[in-house]
């Protein structure tokens, strides 16, 4: 058990009003802080590089006592339904997962919000085979932005410890009640050390009350036992397909109504620096990092940028993304995979998505110099939508 | 669950669909009914729209009334014909993903061991032999290996049926299925014996032929999962509508195969069967009070 009784105080006491101490961790590591103050029941890992780390870690939380139940499941897909399954039984559930595991797991995601389970889950992202790789990559974000989930980008360390730490507030709001991803680029942020500010070790998150469950839980004390009589599925008439069409549109509601709990932990869904500027770099993750460092390169030059950090992916950040562009003439869109998810996502938003240079895009685990981006910002390099 | 929670609001009394009172007046919530009584008490399992001569609505009627703790139990199942079954059952019940039912249910014992530590809440995991066998053989063998505590039910159909009758891993060899066109070429998985030597504690193979038989086995099941370990039970439950039976044929074909290449099997072990000559010593031992109580009374 750990030494100290932890105090369960609410999230924004936690992330808000609670003394905070710097300390030069890896990410893995934040990860770990956070878990230890996050109050989880049962957490289910399985190795996948660079993932893995992270959940050895939250193995050594449940050795020390502060996780009530963990293993190894046997692998992604069913640890995904392993701890859908302990969900559904009413108690707090973290995981993580990234790159073939996600993929591997994949038909778990859409099943937890169309069950409403509001599940934690990590993705320290990475490339998919073939040719097998295990460097980073952020390719599986654009697989699952349709899955109903919601979608948080951490740029560092301190990101992955905050967005943790509140995503569980957010899931298990009755009116929300979905999962929520927390993703970080693997290795550019697990595997580095930052500095990272963390809450004193003596407090905890309020326990998860499984009573505020929009739907039942599977234990036998919440009626109805009996809630439905006719399966709506495998039926060909319209009152199926209208329960089944009304009962997606509202796990997508769900994500609409968790904007404000979101905002109120985040501030904001992006956040944008010269928002005057014509020219406008666009990112989320550690291409926020590289962008960064571009704007400042260019602005040397004598180049008028702003840089624009998407923190939330879904629900799509569509008002917030349209206000930041407005004025922009040439909108650069960096990216760690060969898909260009994010400039598509982008170029949906937007009128006259002709500004967009979508690019540059690195991937096969190669890493992003501030000089390249530089580049397209100049347009000496020709990227389209 | 309290039994307080099923209680009829007497103001709502007069407006209550006459099957929610007939399950609060004449369930077998509290009350001690099993696959004997079938037919005097309000199953928790009806109005089913399953094929006529299913034998899988048949073996998920008799299991439903035998279980020993029905406030308390929540029913995992998979994809398949018995996901039209589950939405006429009234307990709590999931129906997820094709295959995930072994892990889901790990995941539910376990949450629930952590909410009701003072509390028996059985899980129990019902799914065809596609479901258990091939799509989720994985899941299924690790909860054995695990040791995770619930009893895994199958339907052996010997076929994909919701899907059109297609071939499965437990379709005998040489049989002609859709996508086996000319047989089967490989043998019946035989999951009892996997189920033996990844440690469960209790193992049956059992055929609609003999419903007490599918009770008493299945209650084994539920109990021995509860105190010590995973259990298995195979149902055969022939499929009229894949084999082009008639309604009536099934169970004959049941008995049929029941005397030949589905015979009875049963594996105790040794704890196990401590465990369960205990509770029968007890059970017995309840009876002798009861009577002798019951003596007292008359005279």
């Amino acid at each position: 058990m750990p030494d100290v009784e932890l105090k369960p105080v609410s999230t924004e006491h936690l992330l808000r009003e609670c003394q905070r101490e710097e300390v030069f961790i890896t990410g893995s590591e934040a990860v770990r802080e956070a878990i230890r103050r996050a109050n989880v029941d049962i957490a289910v890992a399985y190795p996948i590089t660079p993932q893995s780390e992270s959940m050895h870690l939250v193995g050594d939380l449940y050795a020390e006592g502060y996780i009530r139940d963990y293993f190894r499941g046997e692998n992604e897909f069913a640890v995904m339904s392993e701890i859908a399954g302990a969900a559904m039984a009413g108690v707090r559930v973290f995981t993580a997962t990234c790159g073939p595991g996600t993929l591997r797991a994949f038909e778990n995601f859409p099943m937890w919000s169309g069950t409403r389970l509001p599940i934690v889950i990590s993705f320290m992202t990475r490339g998919i085979n073939s040719p097998l790789t295990i460097q980073p990559d952020t390719i599986e974000m654009g697989m699952l932005l349709d899955t109903g989930m919601i979608m948080l980008h951490a740029e560092n360390a301190q990101d992955l410890y905050d967005m943790i730490l509140m995503s569980f507030s957010v899931a298990e709001r009755t009116s929300v009640h979905i999962p929520v991803g927390v993703f970080v680029d693997g290795f550019f942020v697990t595997h580095t050390r930052q500095k990272v500010k963390i809450v004193s070790e003596d407090v905890k998150l309020l326990p998860y009350d499984p009573t505020h469950s929009p739907v039942p839980t599977m234990d036998m004390e919440t009626p109805p036992f009996r809630y439905m009589r006719d399966p709506f599925v495998m039926k060909s008439n319209y009152i199926s397909y209208a329960a089944h069409a009304s009962w997606q549109q509202e796990v997508m509601a769900a994500a609409e109504r968790a904007r404000p709990h979101i905002e109120a932990h985040l501030g904001s869904f992006v956040e944008q620096e010269n928002p005057d500027a014509p020219i406008q770099v666009v990112a989320c993750g550690t291409a926020v990092s590289q962008g960064r460092e571009a704007v400042r390169m260019a602005r040397e030059e004598g180049l008028e940028v702003g840089l624009v950090k998407i923190k939330v992916l879904r629900p799509a950040p569509r008002e917030e993304i349209r206000r930041a562009l407005a004025k922009a003439e040439r909108i650069v869109i960096p990216e760690f995979n060969r898909t260009g998810w994010l400039a598509r996502e982008i170029a949906s938003m937007i009128p006259n998505n002709d500004r967009i240079a979508a690019g540059p895009r690195v991937f096969g685990g190669m890493t992003m110099p501030p000089e390249v981006i530089v580049d397209v910002i100049k347009g000496d390099v020709l990227v389209g939508v | 669950m309290s039994l307080e929670i099923t209680r009829m609001n007497p103001h709502f009394a007069d407006v209550m669909p006459q099957e929610y009172t007939d399950l609060v007046e004449n369930g077998p919530f509290g009350r001690d009914f099993g696959a004997r009584d079938l037919g005097s008490f309000k199953e928790l399992f009806e109005e089913h729209p399953m094929c006529a001569g299913c034998n899988l609505s048949l073996a998920f009627r008799i299991i439903v009334a035998s279980l020993p703790n029905p406030a308390d139990t929540i029913m995992v199942g998979s994809t398949g014909c018995n996901s039209i079954a589950f939405p006429q059952l009234a307990l709590h019940n999931v129906h997820s993903l094709f295959g995930n039912q072994n892990a889901i249910a790990s995941g539910l014992k376990r949450g629930l061991a952590l909410r009701f530590p003072d509390k028996v809440k059985d899980v129990v995991v019902v799914a065809g032999d596609g479901a258990t066998a091939d799509i989720g053989l994985d899941m299924t063998l690790h909860s054995w290996f695990r040791g995770e505590k619930f009893a895994t039910v199958m339907f052996d159909n010997e076929i994909y049926a919701n899907t059109g009758g297609q071939e499965s891993g437990m379709t005998e060899c040489g049989e002609i299925r859709n996508m086996a066109p000319t047989g089967k070429k490989f043998n019946k998985i035989s999951v009892a014996n996997l189920a033996i030597e990844a440690g469960c504690a209790y193992v049956a193979v059992v055929t609609t032929a003999s419903p007490l038989k599918i009770s008493k086995c299945f209650e084994k099941a539920v109990l021995v999962a509860r105190e010590i370990g995973p259990t298995y039970v195979q149902i055969y439950t022939p499929c009229p509508t894949n084999l082009k039976l008639k309604s009536s044929e099934s169970v004959s074909l049941a008995k049929e195969r029941s005397k030949g290449t589905y015979q009875f099997r049963e594996h105790v072990s040794p704890e196990a069967e401590e465990f369960l000559a205990a509770r029968a010593e007890k059970t017995e031992e309840q009876v002798r009070v009861t009577s002798k109580d019951e003596e007292m009374h008359s005279a």
